[in-house]
């Protein structure tokens, strides 16, 4: 079984609202998955039919090869967009509470507590409230409860969101070590951009459907459709860029007279890249070629768009 | 099992630690018995006021007929006139002065017969002045009607009709009043726990969701789980807090009683003398012998018994209709319109309860509320004092409440339980009943 986590034609109605709609995935082992999507597509139902918060109407989950169960519980970990903590209790009890729900001994909890607590700098903090504390504080620890009974599977519902860069980026760098570890994560996410370099896999969500997954260079490739980004010293920039409009596609250009600097955005036909470059270089000296490939975000509109129009 | 425990233990320390939960465990009961002590005291203090009243009394119809009681005393002023007398009692500071004119007839007498005071009197004492009166005027009537003064005492009658069951036990009036009053304290304590930890419940299931933790936690239980953990957490915290309450309570009501050395009796007597000159009722201790016996013959074992079970049951169906309240919205100013329909039935419950009740406990309309799911644990309660099977409660009824009570309990906490699992992931709107009812399908 390479799969950690395969959702079969999952199904969820909210009385005649329909939140998914026959979602099928798989998500490989020890990878990164992004779940993308805007707003409302989804993506928070299927992550807590996952998590059996609630049941899909139809359906089925398996996690690790077997029929998703109550037992599973303990091997996924869940940082939820709606995230908090007990205001008026002292954090290391909240968190040896929280820990001792997913199963850890009261032992073990308050172990693996003080590694993560020292390892993030806020040994200091176990006799707080989480009233005196800043909400990145809060949220560093949100993530260790999250992490801390070692879960085969962990799940982030916009995980970056009300964290500032800093806090961000100690948890992207946690988040990166968890993988290395052999952790599978799924990011769910409507800020595209924000795992984008992150996932290694992604899944489109919009209106309750998937409309795409794979492999995200897979899905790149796919989509990217021979457009380059050229920037060459030319002599005669105008009329070279005149000349080739006439032959290609050229979406943004740009001539300065006084560098002899020409930059353009061309879509080269299939197969004639070779051909086509070296008769740019013969015309001056090409000091970047750049293969422009589509963001997740141009992609899924692309998508949207296709979609839109072929119904 | 063992996430339940950990809920429950968390809930309980989160409660019994909450610095206002604190408060009011230590001040209430010193608040309470500081209130008894006040009124006691008070009482005592105006007891204390003795009016004295000065009596000139120029007539031959009356002699001693005015008797210096607990409160108040009379002195008799003799041979002197009525100015001097006026004077005398303003001087001396007395209540009032009481003359009686010597006139021919008794009827003459008592017409012209006046109190004079410093301040209009109370009532109770011109009530004491004129009964003296009213009697002296009947004995004479008798005696013009040839009764003599001797067959006049022989003829104050005292009568109370003998009632029994049919199985020949003795019942005594007023009994079945104050075995409802037993009963109804037992309602009453039900009423108040469940609103007063009915409304903890709630108010612990708002802060989960206003402060975002609940869905972390329903990550790792289920939903009912942490419902009934709250629930059973926040009752234990609440038997905590009455425990300390009663024995707090009576340990401070003894200080104060040793130290203040207030008769708690005092206060009954006032009320007893009282009845006691208006009826004529001569057999007070005996009447009281057997009220006691009757109070020891009430059947306690199972009484308490069935406390439990009609506290538990009902606790249990309206603490998580409370949960299920606080699940649905987002915080506690949105909670009255849903609480509303719940103190309803509870206040209908105490009301049908003292008036229906008291008057005839085994009446259709006590019979009917006592079977009916939301109201059984309080009227039930109230009719249970008098027995089971025979002169009590029938066994089909209490059979019958109960099991529907179970019926109701397993419906209602599923019902609640379905609300809570949609509601605590539900923000930001104030839901309508409609879309609560559409929760139950999700």
């Amino acid at each position: 079984m390479n799969n950690i986590l395969v959702t079969k034609e999952v199904t969820k109605h909210f009385g005649k609202h329909i939140a998914l709609n026959n979602v099928s995935l798989e998500i490989p082992r020890n990878s990164i998955y992004g779940l993308l999507g805007p707003n409302g597509a989804g993506k928070t139902t299927l992550i807590r039919i996952i998590n059996q918060i609630t049941y899909p109407d139809t359906g089925s989950v398996f996690f690790d090869g077997e029929k998703l169960k109550a037992e599973h519980i303990a091997q996924i970990g869940y940082l939820p967009e709606e995230r908090g903590l007990y205001k008026s209790m002292k954090v290391g009890e909240q968190a040896l509470y929280l820990a001792q729900l997913k199963g850890l001994s009261k032992a073990d909890a308050k172990k693996r507590l003080k590694f993560w607590f020292d390892r993030l700098e806020i040994g200091n903090w176990w006799d707080k409230k989480i009233q005196e504390l800043s909400k990145g504080m809060a949220q560093k620890i949100q993530f260790i409860v999250t992490v801390l009974h070692e879960p085969k599977l962990l799940i982030f519902d916009e995980p970056f969101s009300g964290f500032d860069p800093i806090n961000a980026n100690i948890i992207k760098e946690e988040i990166l070590k968890l993988k290395e570890k052999g952790t599978s994560i799924i990011f769910s996410t409507h800020r595209m951009e924000s795992v984008e370099e992150l996932c290694e896999y992604i899944a489109l969500i919009h209106k309750s459907e998937k409309i795409l997954d794979g492999k995200l260079v897979d899905i790149k490739n796919a989509y990217k459709n021979n457009i380059y980004k050229i920037g060459m010293q030319a002599p005669n920039g105008d009329a070279l860029l005149k000349e080739l409009s006439n032959k290609f596609t050229i979406s943004a250009s740009e001539y300065n007279l006084l560098e002899q600097q020409l930059d353009f955005t061309m879509q080269f036909p299939n197969k004639e890249t070779g051909t086509i470059l070296s008769y740019l270089s013969s015309k001056g000296n090409i000091n970047n070629f750049i293969e422009t490939i589509p963001s997740a975000n141009e992609i899924f509109i692309k998508t949207v768009q296709s979609k839109i129009n072929n119904e | 099992m063992n996430k339940l425990f950990l809920i429950i233990k968390r809930e309980y320390i989160a409660k019994v630690r909450n610095k206002s939960f604190v408060i009011m465990t230590f001040l209430s009961p010193v608040l309470m018995v500081g209130m008894v002590v006040l009124i006691a005291y008070l009482t005592k203090v105006n007891d204390n006021e003795k009016s004295i009243i000065s009596v000139l009394n120029e007539s031959d119809y009356f002699s001693n007929e005015f008797l210096t009681t607990e409160g108040t005393s009379f002195v008799h002023f003799n041979n002197i006139t009525l100015e001097q007398a006026k004077d005398s009692t303003l001087n001396m500071g007395y209540t009032g002065l009481l003359y009686i004119p010597n006139e021919t007839t008794l009827e003459q007498v008592t017409a012209r017969s006046f109190f004079y005071s410093k301040k209009s009197p109370n009532s109770s004492l011109v009530d004491r002045l004129e009964l003296v009166f009213q009697e002296r005027l009947r004995e004479r009537r008798l005696q013009n009607l040839g009764v003599s003064t001797k067959d006049f005492s022989a003829l104050k009658v005292n009568y109370e009709i003998n009632t029994a069951t049919f199985n020949g036990k003795q019942n005594l009036k007023g009994i079945n009043e104050i075995k409802a009053v037993i009963g109804g304290a037992f309602g009453y304590l039900i009423m108040m726990f469940i609103i007063i930890y009915g409304g903890f419940v709630m108010r612990s299931v708002i802060e989960e969701k206003t402060s975002r933790i609940i869905e972390i936690i329903i990550s790792s239980v289920k939903p009912f789980q942490l419902m009934l953990g709250k629930i059973i957490g926040t009752s234990l915290a609440g038997i905590t807090q009455f425990v300390i309450w009663v024995f707090a309570g009576s340990i401070l009501m003894l200080i104060a009683l040793y130290l203040l050395d207030i008769d708690l009796s005092a206060m009954q007597n006032g009320a007893q003398l009282a009845s006691s000159i208006n009826t004529a009722v001569p057999t007070v201790d005996e009447t009281m012998q057997i009220y006691a016996q009757e109070l020891l013959d009430i059947p306690w074992f199972t009484l308490i018994s069935f406390f439990i079970v009609y506290f538990l049951l009902g606790y249990l169906i309206y603490s998580s209709i409370y949960a299920a309240i606080g699940a649905a919205v987002d915080n506690e100013t949105d909670t009255q319109q849903f609480i509303f329909p719940i103190i309803l039935p509870l206040m209908l419950a105490i009301y049908v309860g003292f008036f229906s009740v008291f008057s005839n406990p085994h009446g259709p309309i006590a019979v009917g509320f006592s079977i009916f799911p939301l109201t059984s644990p309080i009227v039930m309660l109230m009719r249970l004092p008098s027995g089971i099977g025979e002169g009590g409660v029938p066994l089909w009824q209490l059979t019958t409440s109960i099991l529907l009570l179970i019926v109701t309990f397993i419906g209602i906490v599923w019902l609640a339980s379905r609300i809570y699992r949609v509601g605590i992931l539900m923000y930001g709107k104030k839901p309508t009943y409609k879309e609560i009812f559409k929760w139950l399908k999700y």
